[in-house]
């Protein structure tokens, strides 16, 4: 017998649980002082966090799905990224689009039920938030291929969960991706859960980095609660796709630390001792220990960056609660181009049965 | 100018689209060093290169969903279903993205493509290769269902499609690809969208139909002339949005109307077209319309297809029944 395939996934973390370094940091993190400004994203992300689950528990938006415990790996894409780059991404990853421009208002009036919430101002070629799972990693496809036929220099970077990876559209996707070798990073954020349904009745495959291997590309697996290991895998992810290298798939373990969203309720399938225990991995307090270790943070400056984020999120929501509900024309105006003939009378019912 | 075939001037506009506009790409299954199974993008690949006529891998969920992503990233991607029977696979990628892109994002971005499919039956061809998924397609807001029915408006038609800013399904009828030839001239003229085209003038009765089945209209329409009866045919070719408008028009003129169509009846084109003739035309009617159309069954395998498909005795008996009211 021969064997013609083999293959290694490998695993790397820099920041143990109590945020301790367990070896050299690369070096954007060489000095302590450079992660600041990812650790002021993570906490604005955990108070719009808090502020939309508020919001929806009081009727004022709609059905919210959390990042708590995604904060490390949406700060390391976000900071990551080049502003051309182009995001496509789930419901999950208000932090990413934080980074990239999209405002806490405009992210309340999506989660408000409006449509202009995905007519953001920052990030204008980024996709808009993709609800159906693992459609948008075709997309990232297309997207990519677009990129290099042009020959520009941009990446695809493409965010999942773990459930994602079941789809036909996640193996399709990757598979082509992989024959062109198109500049484009997939971050799997295995958050151990696909709703109801845990990482072990999902997948019999080891890891879902060696996914990728399959697909005859690069499959990696990060802590994905450390903000260091996620950026240094993004990073290089990033270079090499720029480079012309093709892609990679990091899968970034974490843990959901909210239910699937304000309308799940996650004591119905989970054990409360396994949340307990995941939120000793907190990537916030982790980073947090870490910069305080490094003297680069105190409670004062914990304590006027918690208050400078629970203002600038009451000020968003407070934007987007005075902001006047959408016209009725706006179910039509953006449906064509150019409105059809057919569609103009329909447009003219609305409007009128809005006026009764 | 040429006499060439419908599948020709499939081939004839692909070339003139990648030749005119380099944000044009051609991409599916087996559409580059093969050419097409029905040789529709053949040439293609020697002309514009692997690049820009792309064998994709046999994924039809990826060719739609990338198609989509190419046209947000400003290409004009004109993605081939081998058949439409393999379509359906892809339904959640035109109705849940495609015909969404612009409307979810307020205009931010836009998805201009266009996806091809062979379609119709009458080819003897295996199960899933005879399908007729306009209706199934013109539910979908936000896109377009054109379907030709001639050598010339398919190359007109689908050179529109391609330019136009919306992603458009665009149907090929198979049985036509070589049933007929017609002079169509390569001059990069585009024929309008959202319009039905008036084949044939008449004043006793209107027969409509698109696709595979305006040939055996036309054929019906040639019976009725023998017999004195003047009819007038009217194409829809773009099923969605439809210009019921035309079609009110000619039945005001005619006051009689049969409707033809090869896929099933059941919420088909024809129960949209005559549901609009009895809400906006109905004072117009001398009498009942008539619903010529496949019966509500599965696409038979090729042994019963011609008891399957309507063909001209059918559309003939319909037309004098209508012609026989009142």
């Amino acid at each position: 017998m021969t064997i013609v395939a083999k293959f290694e996934i490998r695993y790397s973390q820099y920041l143990d649980p109590e945020g301790k370094l367990v070896q050299s940091p690369p070096g954007f993190a060489r000095d302590p002082k450079e992660l600041i400004p990812l650790y002021r994203w993570m906490a604005l992300m955990r108070a719009y966090d808090a502020k939309a689950i508020a919001l929806q528990r009081t009727g004022q938006i709609n059905t919210f799905a959390s990042l708590l415990g995604h904060e490390a790996i949406q700060a390391a894409i976000g900071t990551a990224m080049d502003a051309d780059d182009v995001l496509l991404m789930t419901y999950r990853e208000n932090g990413i689009q934080l980074i990239r421009g999209v405002t806490l208002k405009e992210l309340f009036v999506y989660w408000g039920g409006d449509e202009r919430g995905s007519n953001f101002s920052g990030p204008r070629k980024d996709f808009p938030i993709c609800v159906t799972i693992a459609a948008h990693v075709t997309h990232a496809v297309g997207a990519a291929y677009a990129m290099r036929l042009r020959g520009e220099k941009r990446v695809a970077v493409c965010v999942l969960g773990d459930g994602a990876t079941s789809k036909g559209d996640f193996y399709e996707g990757i598979n082509a991706a992989g024959v062109w070798k198109l500049p484009l990073v997939f971050v799997v954020a295995n958050n151990q859960w696909a709703i109801s349904v845990p990482r072990s009745a999902q997948s019999a495959s080891e890891t879902l980095a060696q996914k990728a291997v399959a697909a005859g590309f690069e499959g990696l697996q990060v802590d994905g609660n450390d903000v260091i290991a996620v950026r240094d895998a993004v990073d290089r992810a990033l270079a090499k796709a720029r480079s012309g290298a093709g892609p990679t798939l990091i899968e970034a373990i974490t843990y959901r630390l909210s239910d699937h969203t304000t309308a799940d309720d996650a004591s119905r399938y989970r054990d409360p001792e396994e949340v307990k225990a995941a939120w000793k991995l907190d990537p916030v307090a982790r980073l947090r220990a870490y910069l305080g270790a490094c003297g680069v943070w105190d409670k004062a400056r914990e304590e006027k960056l918690l208050r400078e984020c629970g203002e600038e999120v009451q000020a968003a929501a407070q934007a987007f609660l005075d902001m006047p509900a959408p016209g009725a024309e706006q179910m039509f105006d953006h449906m064509y181009a150019t409105l059809p003939a057919a569609l103009a009378a329909q447009r003219a019912q609305a409007l009128a049965d809005r006026e009764e | 100018m040429a006499q060439i075939t419908l599948v020709e001037a499939v081939n004839l506009a692909l070339a003139r689209a990648l030749q005119d506009d380099e944000s044009v790409v051609v991409l599916g299954e087996d559409v580059g060093t093969d050419g097409g199974v029905f040789r529709a993008t053949q040439g293609l690949l020697g002309r514009f290169g692997p690049e820009r006529v792309i064998d994709t891998p046999l994924a039809e969920a990826l060719i739609t969903g990338m198609a989509i992503g190419m046209a947000v990233e400003k290409l004009r991607p004109v993605a081939e279903m081998q058949f439409a029977g393999f379509g359906y696979a892809t339904i959640d990628q035109i109705l849940n993205h495609a015909g969404r892109m612009r409307h979810r994002t307020q205009g931010r971005l836009s998805c201009p493509m266009v996806l091809r499919m062979p379609c119709g039956a009458g080819i003897h061809a295996p199960e899933h290769h005879s399908e007729s998924p306009e209706a199934i397609y013109a539910h979908i807001p936000g896109i377009r269902v054109v379907y030709p029915s001639s050598p010339r408006r398919a190359y007109g038609l689908l050179l529109a499609a391609i330019r136009d800013p919306d992603p458009v399904v665009f149907l090929e009828p198979t049985r036509l690809y070589r049933l007929f030839k017609e002079e169509v001239s390569d001059d990069g003229q585009a024929a309008p969208l959202d319009v039905c085209y008036t084949l044939r003038e008449g004043t006793d009765i209107t027969l409509v139909s698109w696709g595979g089945m305006v040939p055996e209209t036309l054929a019906a329409a040639d019976a009725l002339a023998e017999e004195g009866i003047a009819a007038e045919v009217m194409d829809v070719a773009t099923v969605k949005p439809l210009d019921m408008d035309a079609i009110l028009a000619s039945v005001a003129r005619t006051g009689r109307c049969v409707i033809v169509t090869e896929a099933p009846r059941t919420c088909s084109i024809a129960s949209e077209i005559a549901a609009g003739l009895a809400e906006d035309g109905l004072l117009t009617l001398l009498a009942p319309v008539r619903r010529v159309t496949a019966y509500d069954v599965v696409v038979p395998l090729p042994r019963l297809e011609q008891h399957y498909m309507p063909g001209k005795a059918r559309i003939l008996e319909a037309a004098k029944n209508v012609l026989a009211f009142g």
